[in-house]
């Protein structure tokens, strides 16, 4: 494992839930991180926002580490949930705040 | 770098022959597009699968040429 890959593997490990994402959560950079950070806050789960803007081997360590070509992604438990999209799709059905309480994180 | 619709729409083709595709340019720049995928091939597989099956199709392109893909995937009994 590349000493990205490892740093992005011990974010993803040691906290229950992070975003990677542009920008950060106070200041995100594009729409779809923005948009994001709101579903998590609406949630009231804490998380860690990691600023993919911060290193190109950050940002394109992360869409390698786990075969997802775009940012943000979401990380629940050291499990990938899904991008901006599925994040919606889960907010707007219900599932994502269901996730959260199952994963214990809400 | 931009991609065009009908480019989209050829690639996802190749790689789903039976998938039902519809298109939205979100903003008129080539790089912000909404698409709705329907598939058979995406049966049993997770929404995370699914999108990942949609950006193999693209070859590379999604996150490079191809900013902004809203993407909604489900198979045709959906």
């Amino acid at each position: 494992m590349t000493d990205i890959a490892t740093q992005i593997d011990n974010d993803v490990k040691t906290n229950d839930v992070v975003l990677f994402m542009k920008g950060t959560p106070d200041m995100p950079m594009c729409g779809f991180s923005g948009r994001s950070v709101q579903i998590l806050q609406n949630l009231g789960v804490p998380f860690k926002g990691v600023n993919v803007l911060d290193s190109a081997e950050l940002r394109q360590g992360i869409k390698d580490y786990t075969n997802w070509p775009t940012v943000p992604q979401l990380y629940v438990k050291g499990e990938f949930v899904g991008g901006s999209d599925i994040m919606m799709e889960m907010f707007q059905s219900g599932e994502l705040k269901q996730l959260m309480a199952d994963k214990g994180v809400a | 770098m931009a991609m065009s619709a009908t480019d989209i729409e050829r690639f996802i083709k190749e790689a789903l022959p039976d998938a039902v595709i519809t298109i939205r340019d979100l903003a008129g720049d080539g790089d912000h597009y909404a698409a709705n995928v329907v598939s058979a091939a995406f049966k049993g597989k997770s929404r995370v699968q699914q999108h990942q099956m949609v950006y193999a199709a693209l070859k590379g392109r999604m996150g490079g040429e191809l900013h902004a893909l809203a993407l909604q995937t489900s198979t045709p009994e959906d």
